[in-house]
């Protein structure tokens, strides 16, 4: 464990989120990776950054299943750090991985700035993270761009996948890029009239699954144009 | 330890992708006792391809159980043989099938033909360009079978699995619309093909304008309803992308579960057996007759299963590794290049020019089969390498797979890795962005190769297999000169931002490249460098045939599948209207 805060520590941390259900990390863990997700994919003008979106929400399930546990990858030594072109040879899963580093970082930051990552100013959290990124900050358990390119992984995974695994809330993803989610059955007529943009509300296996979306009888959403929010989850 | 021995069949086939399932049904036909073997689990489309979790990108690229399970086997990788092999621990530059119906359930259903130089790529190259083209360490060699020898297995192939195009050559006539660089077709494609996209049309445009010859690229997915040879119907794509790496809930996409399977579970002489991982073919005590094969079945017994023809189809790395661990033919010697078996071990190698447009969009997400725009020029030898410093090349094509967002966001170089930046370049680019793909063949080189791990084993105590691959000069060559064919056709088409992205640097086995990993069971006419000869037959124990990708003697350029099925339809001939009569070494 990375720190003894419990859940009713959590709720004391001001600007915090609040308390939540956390299948695998501790709320110490969560607000780290609040505080990265913020600076990876930062609420703007854009809309909805990570945190937003609630991407340490999609961590924590990932981690606590089977990808958390490495389940259905080669887990036998002997081990060796290898090259990067051979690829993850770490003997951690990602749960374990991002349980020793995350405790490794706040210990850094503690030393450093006699703070956790999550109470440091934004500017300070970016040039960790570019040291990180960089490999140029030295951690006692793991390798700094291991972590790195795991987490940003992840935190891409969160933002961009259905929200039926927990991130991606509102579909902040997708409506920053035009993604409509689930496929409808007009695309081929749209196919032929690619100059008319195809603005429409996305549709997740979420919507989908909870009956807030139509569906036709093949199964393929049956939706209109896009008409701002007010197909917004709440 | 074998806990149970079956009754002795005809056939056993191992492997249910997508040649063991064509073998199995042609043998079927001729009433032989056929036992299928697989080592996943069944895929029944209309249970695990159901509309709306079909669209579950997460799942379908990253985590679905139709993938091998690594934690039971995986394989070593290493640049070279200085380095000490590690264990591929996660699925990464090529995602290997684990199911009945193999890695083509999650095909990108691209569907191309090799050229006729592919073939022939020895010879033609020494008669064309003389004895010092090739790289001295260079082991490309001619299959031992011509285009021509495979042309009506190809067109078998395309109407089983229902492809869409247009001819380009039919019976040495160039026809309008078609590759006018492919060998010659005996009959036009079964299905039209694909309506171009937006961003296939610019392509085809700005091609055009260069002097090239554009055409739409063959495609699984069907362009309208159709009924294949064996009465199994298949439906018309929609197009709605999540199509390489996932299933289709459409029946649209021709794959071993659609247009084989369930014409062949309908013969009674057939069974199939799932959970079965076959560990060793079985030999006689001079170890040239094979008695069978030995797997071990879900409950974890060793069975045994006599039969008197064993067919290895499973994956390019199986195929290998069983052939490795059943000690049929000589290993392959790096330091001698004497051995055949892991010999020519090869890839395919990509570049691109990624093009960003500010006021075009291009619906990227809609798509799928592989429906695109290509050209030719640069394939193959379709054009004079003297003087270039190698040999094949590469297509160019516009592709619409149908772009899915945690896969799918291409930024202008020199855009930040991440934070607000990233953000708004990610936004602007996702559907104002596509690229133009160089994908090219990789030639055999003595020192890429596959053998059994010394250290690192599987879980039932096997040996895993070692890859041991590198880029070599030549294929960094090639992929320079035909990226820049494509930035050249790229620029013609005035976008705001180009970056080119040749082939760089060492071969990694992290970052997704293609799952068109080829040969260590190579085909050829000679014993002394082919594993099998050109009925995919092994020459030392030639009850044993071995089919798949692992056949290539090196990669061409396009992609692989149609040319897996049609070597497994001119195995299944030969089997039945040779070997049969007269069990043997075919000649």
């Amino acid at each position: 464990m990375s720190s003894g805060a419990g859940p009713a520590s959590d709720a004391g941390i001001s600007g915090g989120p609040a308390p939540r259900a956390l299948r695998y990390l501790t709320p110490a863990e969560a607000r780290f990776l609040d505080a990265a997700c913020a600076r990876l994919i930062p609420a703007d003008d854009l809309g909805p950054g990570a945190l937003e979106a609630d991407v340490t929400r999609f961590i924590d399930r990932q981690l606590a299943g089977p990808y958390g546990a490495h389940a259905r990858c080669y887990r036998h030594g002997p081990w060796a750090e290898g090259t990067p072109e051979q690829g993850w040879q770490s003997p951690l899963s990602p749960a374990q991985m991002y349980r020793a580093a995350i405790a490794d970082l706040d210990a850094h930051c503690v030393a450093r700035h006699r703070a956790p990552f999550a109470l440091l100013a934004a500017q300070a959290q970016d040039t960790l993270l570019q040291a990180l990124e960089r490999d140029a900050v030295a951690l006692p358990t793991v390798r700094a761009e291991t972590f790195f390119a795991l987490l940003w992984k992840n935190v891409q995974e969160g933002f961009f996948a259905d929200p039926i695994h927990g991130g991606n809330r509102d579909k902040a993803g997708w409506r920053l890029i035009g993604f409509p989610g689930v496929a409808a059955a007009d695309y081929p007529a749209a196919m032929q009239r690619l100059e008319m943009p195809y603005a429409v509300a996305p549709v997740s296996i979420d919507d989908i699954e909870r009956g807030r979306v139509a569906v036709d009888a093949q199964g393929y959403p049956v939706r209109g144009r896009s008409n701002g929010a007010s197909d917004r989850r709440d | 330890m074998i806990d149970e021995k079956r009754k002795p069949v005809d056939v056993v086939v191992v492997g249910m992708g997508v040649a063991g399932t064509i073998l199995a049904k042609e043998l079927a036909q001729s009433q032989l006792r056929v036992v299928g073997l697989e080592r996943g689990r069944m895929v029944t489309p209309q249970q695990d391809f159901r509309l709306p979790g079909v669209h579950d990108e997460l799942h379908w690229s990253r985590d679905t159980d139709l993938m091998q399970d690594l934690s039971r086997e995986t394989l070593t990788f290493r640049n070279d043989a200085r380095q000490t092999a590690l264990p591929m621990r996660e699925m990464g530059s090529f995602m290997l099938g684990e199911c009945v119906g193999g890695a083509a359930v999650r095909w990108g259903a691209v569907a191309w033909r090799f050229n006729p130089w592919d073939f022939e790529t020895r010879s033609r190259t020494l008669a064309r360009y003389g004895p010092h083209h090739l790289a001295p360490d260079c082991t490309s060699q001619d299959w031992g079978i011509t285009y021509d020898d495979l042309e009506p297995y190809y067109d078998q192939f395309e109407h089983l699995y229902g492809i869409g195009g247009k001819a380009g050559n039919l019976g040495g006539v160039i026809q309008p619309g078609g590759n006018p660089f492919e060998g010659p077709r005996s009959r036009e494609f079964p299905n039209p093909p694909s309506a171009p996209t937006r961003a296939g049309a610019l392509f085809a445009a700005g091609a055009r304008a260069l002097g090239y010859v554009p055409f739409p690229q063959p495609t699984a997915a069907m362009t309208r309803p159709y009924v294949n040879p064996y009465k199994l119907h298949l439906g018309e794509c929609t197009r709605g992308g999540f199509c390489a790496r996932h299933g289709c809930a459409m029946d649209a996409k021709a794959t071993p579960l659609t247009a084989v399977l369930p014409a062949l579970l309908k013969h009674d002489n057939f069974e199939l057996r799932t959970h079965a991982n076959v560990v060793k073919v079985d030999l006689d005590s001079d170890g040239r007759q094979a008695t069978g094969v030995t797997y071990v079945d879900a409950r974890g017994r060793v069975v045994q299963q006599p039969a008197e023809l064993v067919i290895l189809a499973s994956y390019v790395f199986n195929n290998a590794r069983l052939m490795l661990l059943s000690g049929i033919g000589t290993p392959y010697d790096p330091v001698t290049a004497r051995g055949v078996v892991g010999r020519n071990y090869a890839y395919q190698a990509h570049g691109r020019a990624q093009l960003f447009f500010d006021d075009r969009t291009f619906h990227r997400f809609m798509g799928g089969g592989g429906i695109g725009t290509a050209i030719d020029e640069f394939n193959a030898d379709n054009f004079d390498h003297a003087g270039l410093g190698f040999v094949g090349g590469a297509y160019l094509s516009v592709v619409s797979m149908g772009a899915t967002p945690i896969r799918t966001h291409p930024v202008p170089t020199g855009t930040p890795a991440w934070g607000s930046a990233w953000k708004k370049a990610v936004a602007h680019a996702y559907d104002r962005s596509f690229p133009i793909v160089a994908q090219g063949g990789c030639q055999g080189y003595r020192t890429n190769y596959l053998d059994l791990d010394p250290t690192y084993r599987d879980a039932f105590g096997l040996p895993l297999l070692r890859m041991t691959f590198d880029w070599h000069a030549q294929e960094q060559r090639m992929s320079q000169f035909t990226t820049q064919k494509a930035a050249q056709i790229g620029r013609a088409l005035s976008p705001a931002q180009l970056d080119v992205h040749p082939l760089r640097g060492r071969y990694s086995i992290v970052p997704y490249q293609s799952t068109h990993n080829t040969g260590g069971a190579i085909m050829g006419n000679d014993p002394a460098t082919s594993a099998v000869n050109g009925y995919l037959q092994s020459w030392d124990v030639p009850n044993v045939f071995v089919v798949g990708a692992s056949a290539f003697p090196q990669n061409g350029a396009n992609n692989p599948t149609a040319t897996v099925g049609a070597l497994a339809c001119r195995t299944a001939d030969a089997i039945r209207d040779t070997y049969l009569r007269r069990p043997g070494l075919l000649t």
